[in-house]
């Protein structure tokens, strides 16, 4: 007894441990029972998808939650911290600890909000941040071990449609709607401000990401995610041919999720919070949780798109095999690139500076669109003439140099702030 | 009402004021053209224009410093645990009253370090001290520590060098109230940080 006193952590483990036996023994008592009937469902697309839906929203909620944690770790690693330690072992039952404090705190709602909008903003913004998921193609094609060899496979993917990418595209950009619900019902000037600069940089870079897109869509010729990816497990990874559109694809899916270079709407040194200023307890965590399942969905568009999705180069025989081993090591790949693109999201936050609203501007106006309808008429007249697949990459260091030679030639501009200051000089001289 | 409204009502208000006009013939100049220095901006290299190489030399910084735990194990400071080592003579944490050689408040109830006090924390009253080696002690010495700014002036004002400021910081209360320390508090802060910090030696006043 004295032990157990003293190391509370066994004590955890052994009931734990208890409860994973139950656990076992009670799923193999409901599987002897009801075998027949749970493979018949587990065998049809429909259920499967609802139940993979279900998983799926559970996984990912509990990734968010973690990626919060894993935030705080690489911000204080980062800055030669620790991060948070003291809720559990290294502090890995922090989100717990955090989703409670959420929970139990008091829900504040102002007395001059539009209070229906002000409600329905955060739920808008999170499940948009949700929906996406439904196309990505998790796991591939696969058959049960208990399956026929020739019956139909199925997918582990929620839904497969036609238009998976229009929809994930037609989806993310409703995610600008909540913010703009909730900076605007909240009656706020600050708030009001956060969401006016959102929906102006939504409306900006929507515009470089869709070109990115379209660049690989002309490059595969399909609009199916889980065809894109085959396409580039038998092609090469699309980043090869196309790493300037990969690098735009990156940067602009880091402005529609808000992310640190562009997190102008929630600037807290101008605007306090931004667009969830007036939020309080689960409504501004769920504005969170957002943020951060709308990093997973566009990490895993990225990676559907130029890294190859499921695909591991020189494992091909993973992508081709229908087992269901093979399904849940593909979803174990995917999961492993989203998650080093996730950590890459937080090391750019926590590098680099905000963004001034007209660098923001210009970055995606002056630069970002023109290479992007560059590189969109490279792809077009590759698919145009047929013509040899690399020459995409030459057409890409020909864009750089282009750029290069354009930006010596044009001569050293200055940024805005500075030209204004120059007219500032001028008209001070001409006062004099 | 919508924000929108809100916000077309301010933009109304401040045109309704008039821009300030300069005069005829520009203004008056009372400055001299040498006092005048001018800073050119840096103009942006062709690298930091292009963005990306600035991007990745902060990112091999930050990588850097993510992966030096050595580092990290050095100078975090767990702090209930550990303590940061101070400079006691010159902490300027919750404040003291001292006692002299008999025990008794040294203060003299002169008002310095009320009227030093910039945050004006200190309230003192005094009365006719029943020791002959002073006209006054105080009757009572309140400074409310959530008002303080810590500054240490009071210190530097006091002529006999009885209000100190300790190296103590853990300061906690559950009201404003209790943050309000009165003379006994700060003896008692005196009794028990006088053998961390011995009492400056007081100067020598003349007084009979």
């Amino acid at each position: 007894m004295e032990f157990v006193r003293r190391h509370p952590i066994f004590a955890a483990l052994s009931a734990l441990f208890v409860l994973a036996i139950g656990t076992l023994v009670g799923a193999a008592v409901i599987w002897s029972a009801f075998s027949e009937q749970i493979k018949a469902i587990l065998d049809d697309q429909f259920y499967f998808s609802v139940i993979l839906s279900l998983v799926l929203f559970g996984l990912i909620m509990g990734a968010v939650a973690y990626s919060i944690l894993l935030e705080r770790k690489i911000s204080a690693w980062v800055q030669d911290r620790y991060g948070p330690n003291r809720v559990g072992p290294y502090g890995v039952l922090q989100p717990i600890a955090d989703g409670l404090k959420f929970l139990l705190k008091e829900d504040v709602i102002p007395a001059n909000v539009d209070k229906s909008l002000f409600l329905v903003a955060p739920w808008m913004i999170f499940i948009v941040g949700l929906v996406g998921f439904a196309v990505i193609p998790w796991g591939g094609a696969f058959r049960w071990p208990w399956m026929d060899a020739d019956a139909p496979p199925l997918v582990a993917q929620v839904a497969s449609v036609d238009i998976g990418l229009l929809y994930i595209l037609a989806v993310s950009s409703m995610g600008v709607y909540g913010v703009v619900l909730g900076g605007w019902s909240s009656n706020n000037k600050y708030s009001f401000y956060g969401a006016m600069r959102a929906a102006a940089q939504m409306l900006s870079y929507e515009i470089p990401l869709g070109m990115a897109v379209l660049v690989a869509i002309l490059s595969t010729g399909m609009l199916r995610l889980e065809q894109m990816t085959e396409y580039q497990a038998q092609h090469g990874w699309l980043v090869m041919y196309h790493p300037i559109a990969a690098l735009i694809l990156f940067i602009t899916a880091l402005a529609e999720a808000n992310r640190m270079p562009f997190d102008l709407a929630e600037s807290e040194q101008e605007l306090i919070g931004g667009y969830h200023t007036e939020y309080s307890a689960m409504k501004l965590a769920m504005f969170f949780l957002a943020e951060y399942a709308h990093m997973i969905t566009s990490s895993a568009l990225i990676v559907c798109l130029y890294f190859g999705g499921t695909h591991v180069p020189g494992w091909h025989w993973l992508n081709t095999s229908e087992s269901a081993a093979a399904m849940l090591a593909r979803m174990g790949v995917m999961g492993a690139k989203v998650f080093l693109f996730i950590c890459l999201y937080m090391l750019v936050r926590w590098t680099l500076p905000r963004f001034r609203y007209d660098q923001l501007m210009r970055l995606a106006w002056k630069s970002l669109v023109p290479l992007t309808m560059a590189l969109v008429v490279i792809q077009v007249l590759i698919v145009y003439f047929d013509a040899w697949r690399w020459w995409a990459l030459i057409g890409n260091a020909a864009l750089l140099l282009v750029g290069a030679v354009f930006s010596v030639a044009s001569g050293r501009r200055i940024t805005g702030r500075q030209h204004s200051l120059r007219r500032a000089q001028g008209e001070l001289m001409a006062y004099r | 009402m919508s924000a929108a409204s809100d916000i077309r009502g301010f933009d109304e208000r401040e045109q309704s004021v008039a821009a300030p006009r300069l005069p005829e013939g520009g203004a008056p100049r009372n400055w001299r053209e040498t006092d005048v220095i001018r800073v050119d901006q840096p103009e942006l290299t062709m690298s930091e224009r292009l963005y990306l190489p600035q991007i990745f030399g902060g990112m091999k910084t930050t990588l850097r410093h993510m992966f030096r735990k050595k580092l990290r194990d050095e100078t975090v400071v767990q702090y209930p645990e550990q303590k940061r080592v101070l400079r006691k003579e010159n902490y300027r944490g919750v404040h003291r009253l001292n006692r002299d050689e008999q025990g008794r408040v040294a203060c003299v109830a002169c008002f310095m370090c009320e009227t030093a006090c910039p945050a004006h924390c200190i309230h003192i009253e005094g009365a006719d001290s029943p020791w002959p080696d002073r006209e006054k002690y105080p009757i009572r010495f309140d400074i409310d520590e959530l008002r303080c700014i810590y500054c240490g002036m009071c210190e530097e004002a006091c002529p006999v060098d009885a209000i100190e400021l300790t190296p103590e910081y853990h300061l906690v209360g559950a009201s404003r109230e209790e943050m309000i320390f009165d003379k006994e508090k700060l003896l008692m802060v005196f009794d028990r940080t006088k053998d961390d910090k011995p009492r400056k030696s007081p100067p020598i006043t003349g007084y009979p």
